[in-house]
């Protein structure tokens, strides 16, 4: 259920840089928490800001432990369902698992949860890599509105926006800061 | 536009960015062929038919891995124990199929324009898998995905295709593609196997001597000689044919720079090509065959795609 909010007419940034490095520590530590240590961790990230993401925290995580953390990169748009009814072809971008994920800990990063397609898509996409012993999710936003039944288990920031109106991840590493930005609605593609 | 369209008919009617779209899209996709589970659910439910006019082993087994491993549903129709050979045209054939609701046709016909000609008729996808000598189009593309991973790019980059390019439907996919991406482009061959004035009529150098064709290419594309197009005598003989143009490890040895070996198969090994250059160390020949899955998937990825009635009421389902 999501509750009635005023449809959006500017941009409002709700994480500026030094507020993600704060969110960003507290997942990696969450994440170590609930996976009892680094051993068999390993860290996912959903193309393209995921991966990212999943570096960030992965480093955060060795910095912390002073043990190295795998990190992937997943692309879905293979396993996605809505690829009759979209226009034309997505771009596929690259899928690398660095290790063998068989009884691993794996922790599937995105920057936002909005549907929860992507996550589902993902799941399906990591089952055919092998099978780990537990599969948790970790975003750096959660916006509610979820069309199946899928929830995160590390959040940076739950946000509640309108359908339909925009939340911009951006990271450092492709757009020049790490910003968080909430918005009105913007045409597909603009 | 990077978007396909209904069906890949040739080369010479993609625009540059539509190659380098298929390119980049072969890329990922090669990576699926080294996993456990060479399989993504992408074209679930879609039926596919290889419709085969004309012997093959590696294109139809290529194009049947590639739809195998999108998923979707592959039946091979092969002439010799098809109604064809009872008389049926290629438009009933074709409509016939389409009764039973497939997707998808893969085509290789002897008639040069059978796969554009099927594709104004059905509904279908239709994908060249070679028509008569006029285009070859996934070989093509298969033959620049192989370059540019080594080169990172094509532009200026000096291509020669050698021997028989008056038959070779490759020869033809291979100028279009490589000119729209940048590469200069040269033939190498007796004028008996190139087409007429093939300076003019295929706007590309032509080399009369392997040697000179050696000098100057950093990468030959050795067609191979298809003996069975050959009715009357295009050449001497198959020895005469390998002394003069053959290409051999002694002649690669004098080049000026190390040379990349392409060859579409199946090879005349002897004739053409020497065996220690087509097992040699530049030799890309099973590069290409790897290659060729991953456009294939790619293609049959592009093409499907896109049904703008429906995409109106599709939801984003990215973030």
């Amino acid at each position: 259920m999501q509750a009635y909010c005023a449809p959006m007419t500017a941009t409002q940034t709700i994480l500026d840089a030094r507020a993600c490095e704060r969110t960003l520590r507290r997942m990696a530590d969450e994440i170590v928490e609930r996976t009892a240590g680094t051993e068999s961790l390993v860290l996912v990230g959903i193309q393209r800001r995921g991966v990212q993401l999943a570096a960030r925290l992965a480093s955060l995580i060795e910095e912390r432990e002073g043990r190295p953390v795998p990190r992937g990169a997943l692309d879905i748009t293979l396993y996605r369902d809505d690829l009759q009814t979209v226009g034309p072809r997505p771009l596929v971008g690259a899928t690398e698992l660095p290790v063998d994920i068989d009884g691993k800990q794996v922790v599937i990063v995105d920057d936002v949860l909005y549907t929860g397609r992507t996550v589902r898509a993902a799941l399906d996409e990591l089952a055919d890599f092998g099978r780990p012993a537990r599969i948790l999710l970790a975003v750096l936003i959660d916006r509610g509105g979820q069309e199946l039944p899928i929830r995160a288990d590390v959040i940076g920031k739950v946000v509640t926006v309108p359908a339909g109106s925009q939340v911009d991840v951006r990271v450092a590493e492709l757009d020049g800061d790490d910003t968080v930005i909430v918005g009105p609605a913007r045409s597909r593609g603009a | 536009m990077t978007g396909l369209g209904k069906d890949l008919l040739d080369l010479e009617s993609l625009s540059a960015e539509q190659i380098t779209a298929i390119l980049d899209t072969a890329e990922p996709l090669k990576a699926i062929s080294l996993r456990a589970i060479k399989k993504v659910p992408t074209l679930r439910g879609e039926t596919i038919v290889n419709l085969f006019f004309e012997a093959s082993t590696r294109t139809r087994v290529s194009f049947e891995f590639a739809e195998k491993r999108m998923s979707a549903d592959a039946v091979n129709v092969a002439i010799g124990n098809s109604s064809v050979s009872k008389g049926e045209t290629l438009v009933d054939t074709a409509r016939n199929l389409e009764a039973m609701k497939i997707d998808m046709v893969v085509i290789r016909h002897q008639a040069s324009g059978a796969a554009r000609f099927l594709a104004e008729r059905i509904e279908s996808n239709v994908i060249n898998a070679g028509d008569g000598t006029h285009e070859h189009p996934t070989q093509g593309l298969l033959d620049l995905l192989t370059l540019r991973d080594k080169w990172g790019t094509l532009k200026g980059k000096r291509v020669c295709l050698c021997g028989d390019v008056l038959h070779s439907r490759v020869a033809r996919s291979n100028i279009h593609g490589l000119r729209k991406l940048g590469a200069e482009v040269a033939v190498c061959g007796p004028r008996s196997l190139l087409p007429n004035g093939a300076e003019e009529a295929l706007g590309v150098t032509v080399f009369d001597r392997i040697e000179a064709a050696i000098e100057w290419a950093d990468a030959l594309n050795i067609l191979r000689l298809q003996l069975e197009r050959m009715t009357s005598g295009y050449i001497p003989s198959l020895r005469e044919y390998n002394r003069v143009f053959g290409v051999t490890r002694e002649r690669l040895d004098r080049a000026p720079r190390d040379l990349l070996i392409l060859h579409p198969g199946p090879m005349n090994r002897g004739v053409e090509i020497d065996s220690d250059v087509a097992d040699g160390p530049h030799s890309l020949i099973l590069d290409q065959v790897t290659n060729g899955v991953a456009v294939r998937m790619a293609v049959l990825y592009l093409l499907r795609g896109g049904r703008p009635d429906l995409a109106a009421a599709g939801t984003a389902a990215g973030e």
